[in-house]
């Protein structure tokens, strides 16, 4: 456990001595959280491919990429990169905020996965990626109208609980 | 000179080898492929949106209907993001038997992937065979569980119950038996010329592009990389067990069939040390907020009564916070990430489907192949419509 914590300060100093802390802001939340930082939303790409270059951190999967919707609170949206390194044997997590209508640099031309997780992101919260090679919606219909992952899509739709009627025509 | 056109053909949502209801456009040249693009979200339900208006304890029977080959893992691997989450310590004798439990899920996860694989290839007869082992792990899970295919029997804080006295025997008579079955299935198609042709250097997909696409579980290790959540992070006292991971190295529809049935081998090992070295003891975490008492407890006594329905109607309060629990389920790495704000359901529950990206990389495999391997493909990648979809 110790080794990974020190390989972790490794990776999370070498980003402040790159892109400074006025980029980099190093999330503490102790426990068995995943290490995470939040980035600038200008600089994600760079962040993103010197992690996935830089040989201390390595970073070759994405393993995960997905979006939080943060209600009343500011920033609105959180998107989380998660990254997952073979050869070093650590997890990592890099976090970007967004304000509603924001949109972010697409990170596809870095992991080819993040296509369609970026697909989805759009989907459910309606964040755009820009440069995305075919930003359609994934999971739901092409006509469906909003984005359900947001706190402000209700779980249950107006009519969930009226029973369902069956009007029956009348036999010949 | 006739101009070149491609054909355009609409393969699903209704097709019997798609195993559910995906739907691949695919752009042909003759008998080539020249671009697939899937669609999926037809059984798209929701998960993720429903968890959120659930408790912790209630939204765990949502996980069953994921990937419905493989429920035990699914309640695993959202257990441990929630036990993180309040960080509970799981009594060792519930540790040793979700992993025999677990293992048991995919042996009968990769029998139902060897059957429908080897049916869509046209080889009939495994089909037969390999649920008729299927069907004896099912009875003992539903002796443990209670059900077939929907147990939701890996608890927060442990398991619902201990398992029942017979549990050993049967676990004991099946590992005994299923090495044979094994070399029964490999005696059908291992060595098959016909097996070979329709499997052998079909639907490549080389290191660097499942990486790159995301692919975890036996379609990454069949080409050639050691990735196994099982052996790098593990969970569950998995580092107490001996055991290997096989690896292919072409990363072709063969080598994933090998890979699987060499990892059905190894999880016959995981179980052997489990049954034999487990623990007794309780199986549940002592936290009284969190973990509902016994149901003997229930039946006699007031108070235990009291804190079961509190306990189930208002949950409990894990602090605020993040934590992600994943297990490497029979198609990959499954991971569940929770977000607290520190109420009784959880803020964003976020699951890391295998099958999703494994899918994904499908119209790389199939890219330049002939029509008829696409069904090869996608039998060897083992999608589950349910986890993919949500």
């Amino acid at each position: 456990m110790t080794g990974e914590t020190k390989d972790i300060q490794k990776v999370t100093g070498k980003l402040i001595r790159q892109f400074g802390e006025k980029v980099i802001t190093i999330e503490d939340r102790g426990g068995s959280a995943i290490p995470s930082v939040v980035v600038d939303k200008a600089k994600i790409l760079e962040v993103l491919f010197f992690l996935k270059a830089d040989p201390d951190s390595a970073f070759d999967m994405l393993t995960d990429l997905f979006g939080v919707d943060n209600n009343k609170e500011r920033p609105r949206f959180e998107l989380i990169y998660f990254l997952n390194s073979f050869k070093n044997k650590m997890r990592f997590a890099v976090k970007v905020g967004l304000e509603d209508g924001e949109s972010v640099p697409t990170a596809s031309g870095i992991w080819k996965a993040a296509e369609w997780f970026e697909r989805e992101i759009y989907d459910m919260f309606g964040i755009r990626f820009e440069g995305h090679p075919d930003l359609r919606r994934i999971l739901l219909d092409e006509e469906f109208e909003g984005h359900p992952l947001r706190k402000d899509f209700p779980v249950e739709g107006p009519d969930f609980d009226k029973p369902f009627v069956v009007e029956l025509g009348e036999e010949k | 000179m006739a101009e070149t056109r491609f054909m355009t053909i609409n393969m699903g949502p209704q097709h019997p080898a798609t195993h559910g209801v995906l739907r691949m456009v695919l752009e042909l040249d003759g008998e080539i492929i020249k671009k697939s693009v899937p669609f999926i979200g037809y059984l798209h339900r929701g998960v993720e949106k429903l968890a959120e208006a659930r408790t912790y304890h209630q939204a765990l029977t949502l996980t069953d209907r994921l990937d419905y080959t493989n429920g035990l893992s699914n309640n695993l691997a959202y257990c441990l993001a929630c036990e993180k989450l309040v960080g509970l310590e799981i009594p060792k004798r519930a540790q040793y038997l979700r992993v025999i439990l677990c293992e048991l899920q995919r042996l009968a996860a990769h029998l139902l992937w060897l059957a429908t694989h080897a049916l869509d290839i046209g080889a009939m007869t495994v089909l037969f065979y390999a649920f008729r082992e299927r069907e004896t792990i099912l009875t003992i899970v539903e002796n443990v569980t209670g059900a077939r295919l929907t147990p939701s029997y890996i608890r927060i804080g442990g398991l619902a119950k201990d398992v029942p006295p017979e549990f050993e025997t049967m676990v004991e008579a099946f590992i005994k038996e299923f090495p044979k079955r094994i070399d029964e299935y490999e005696t059908l198609l291992t060595e098959n010329i016909i097996w070979k042709k329709r499997t052998q250097n079909i639907a490549f997909l080389s290191a660097e592009d499942a990486i790159n696409y995301g692919v975890t579980g036996p379609v990454l290790r069949a080409s050639g990389v050691n990735y196994d959540v099982r052996k790098a992070y593990p969970y569950s006292s998995y580092d107490e067990f001996d055991f290997m991971i096989p690896l292919g190295s072409k990363g072709d529809v063969y080598d994933r069939y090998v890979v699987r049935l060499q990892e059905m081998r190894q999880s016959i090992r995981i179980i052997s040390q489990g049954i034999e070295r487990l623990p007794d003891g309780p199986v549940n975490a002592h936290a009284l907020g969190v973990v509902p008492p016994e149901k003997e407890e229930v039946q006699h006594d007031m108070a235990a009564l009291i804190r079961h329905f509190k306990i189930m109607e208002e949950g409990f309060k894990p602090p605020a916070g993040e934590a992600y629990g994943a297990v490497e389920s029979p198609k990959g790495e499954l991971g569940f990430y929770l977000v607290s704000d520190g109420s009784n359901k959880p803020f964003r529950m976020r699951i890391r489907p295998p099958s999703f990206l494994n899918l994904g990389a499908v119209p790389k495999m199939i890219e330049g192949q002939m029509i008829a391997d696409v069904v090869a493909a996608i039998g060897s990648v083992d999608i589950v419509l349910g986890e993919i979809d949500r």
